[in-house]
């Protein structure tokens, strides 16, 4: 009993890191209507950005998830808004495409700068916290906080502020946003500011639970894919049900496979739901 | 300095068939598929795996392009009837999945250690010089053919229908055309070609590891087809060709920007080509040989 309450515990915390970039992928997705696989670069450059803050000048990981979401949005913006605008006619795979290669590149200036090796963040070390047998470590619980503070935040804003609100009005019809007066190029570069951003916390939250090198995002990315295709593309509270379902998966499924296979429980989720239910947990459509 | 002329030539045949393959279904169909390494390394394992259990060469790159064919039907079951980003993302996943399989599963592929010793196709008869001349010439006769064959299925009702698909599903939809089947058609036709092209890497190579199968293949693969021309058959071979030899040419980036480490060369090698596939779908993104279309027949 314990090592499956274990890991659904393990499959919270990690669903909860996840959530994160899960998040800024569906969100660029909604209002852009392309998958970025940049993201994975975003994540990466969040962890980094974060990982420089917080060994050169000793930052707690609060004000570094804040660093590293303006460092990976300012980033996201120039790749996607000052990189890649001008191909959006030719259509949502030509720009699909062409974030691969903006991945590529990304992905090889933070090793052209960093090199390959892994890189610990410095923070203080506390024993396991134990109750009822199971094992929790504090760094994951504050992490956990994190995860559900920069959640709440995103909610707020798309629920309760004007922009949030014109942000869900172009996901939703971009030409009837037009005629209310949206600008739906102002949207498109918050919604990249915010999408990398919250792909580049996610990153701080996932090295500091592990630890950070150039491949990381790339490592991470078809889980944070099974998440948002799990809830549903384009779907943000679909984004993080998906996360905690893979989360949890992930760690089932540990028991049972090697923990190699890991990254292949996304896989399989995504073929699963696409075949029984290609929208997705809350998505609307899929055709 | 022949050998290494002779072997760049046969990789740029070889990614010349990834090419075609990549070419039938984007440029053919309009779909993408973002895990053509992962096919590429099926076909390498499969005709690995053959012939290393004692069947012969030709046989093994049969048993390739099935593996192909396999995969390809395994990929596309779930997502066709969904919009094109699904297969991308699915797709992107299978060659993880297919590069985690090969790490893993050591009983089949030997891990990480590689599959040594494949069969190369009388290279003691020959020797080294004469077995990368034949080599080089068998690669190019195999492309030779699927290139012709896929011009040839470019003209026929079944590229045509293809074309229709790509310009607009519905609309084909609504002629009659059966989409999904086409689709299905075309996609395992396409992964049959990959696989082929894994199995003449592996036979060249007499070794295969998962190393070989990074995702950058396909993004090399996806610069051949657009810098070639999407829907050109040729555009996609002679892509290939010129993406090999920007690949090598970058090799001197090491000598012309003294003062790095080896792994920033790496990274900015790595650089060099994701600029370059921006570029060019800035650029030119017809490519170099844009596609035809032959004029609608006038009604009589």
């Amino acid at each position: 009993m314990t090592p499956l309450a274990q890991a659904i515990l393990n499959g919270v915390m990690t669903g909860a890191l996840i959530a994160v970039p899960a998040i800024g992928f569906t969100a660029i997705f909604a209002v852009l209507r392309y998958p970025s696989f940049a993201v994975a670069a975003y994540i990466t450059i969040g962890g980094f950005a974060g990982w420089v803050a917080n060994t050169t000048l000793g930052l707690g990981v609060l004000p570094v998830v804040a660093i590293a979401f303006v460092v990976a949005g300012a980033v996201g913006v120039i790749g996607e808004e000052g990189g890649l605008r001008r191909l959006r006619p030719a259509g949502a795979l030509t720009v699909a495409i062409a974030t691969i290669a903006l991945n590529l590149i990304l992905e090889n200036l933070i090793r052209f700068g960093f090199g390959n090796d892994l890189r610990g963040y410095d923070l203080p070390l506390k024993p396991d916290l134990r109750f009822l047998d199971l094992r929790i470590g504090p760094q994951q619980i504050e992490n956990v906080i994190l995860a559900a503070i920069v959640m709440a935040a995103v909610f707020l804003f798309l629920r309760h502020t004007r922009f949030g609100k014109a942000m869900r009005a172009v996901a939703d019809n971009v030409d009837l946003a037009r005629l209310k007066g949206i600008d739906p190029q102002l949207v498109a570069v918050v919604t990249l500011f915010v999408g990398a951003g919250l792909s580049g916390a996610g990153g701080v939250l996932l090295a500091v639970d592990t630890s950070i090198d150039p491949l990381a995002g790339t490592r991470i990315l078809l889980t944070v894919f099974a998440a948002a295709v799990l809830g549903g593309l384009g779907s943000i509270p679909g984004a993080v049900v998906g996360a905690f379902c893979v989360g949890i998966a992930e760690e089932l499924a540990v028991l049972a496979v090697p923990a190699t296979y890991r990254s292949a429980i996304g896989f399989a989720a995504i073929l699963l739901m696409l075949t029984f239910r290609p929208r997705g947990l809350l998505g609307e459509r899929a055709v | 300095m022949l050998n290494y002329l002779l072997f760049t030539l046969t990789i740029g045949g070889i990614y010349g068939l990834l090419a075609l393959s990549l070419n039938l279904i984007w440029g053919g169909a309009g779909m993408v598929n973002l895990g053509l390494a992962g096919f590429f390394a099926v076909g390498a394992y499969a005709s690995a795996i053959a012939t290393g259990a004692g069947a012969p060469v030709p046989l093994g790159l049969i048993a390739a392009a099935c593996a192909g064919v396999v995969a390809g039907l395994v990929v596309t079951f779930a997502t066709l009837r969904l919009r094109d980003d699904y297969l991308a993302i699915v797709t992107l996943g299978f060659a993880e999945v297919v590069r985690l399989i090969a790490l893993n599963e050591r009983w089949l592929t030997n891990g990480s250690d590689g599959m040594s010793g494949i069969r190369a196709p009388f290279k003691a008869e020959f020797g080294p010089l004469g077995f990368n001349l034949f080599y080089l010439g068998l690669v190019a006769v195999i492309v030779a053919l699927v290139w012709l064959a896929l011009r040839r299925l470019d003209l026929s009702p079944f590229g045509r229908t293809l074309k229709a698909i790509r310009e607009d599903q519905e609309l084909a939809a609504f002629a009659g055309k059966k989409v999904l089947r086409f689709k299905l058609q075309a996609f395992a036709l396409s992964a049959a070609i990959a696989g082929l092209a894994g199995a003449l890497y592996g036979h060249y190579q007499t070794y295969v590891s998962p190393d070989h199968f990074q995702p950058l293949i396909t993004i090399y693969i996806f610069l051949a087809v657009t810098a070639g021309g999407v829907g050109r058959p040729i555009g996609a071979v002679i892509g290939a060709l010129l993406v090999v030899a920007f690949l090598e040419a970058t090799r001197f980036v090491g000598e012309v920007v003294p003062g790095l480490q080896p792994v920033q060369v790496a990274a900015l090698r790595e650089m060099l080509v994701g600029a370059a596939l921006i570029l060019v779908l800035y650029l030119r993104p017809q490519g170099l040989l844009p596609e035809r279309i032959p004029p609608a027949p006038r009604p009589s």
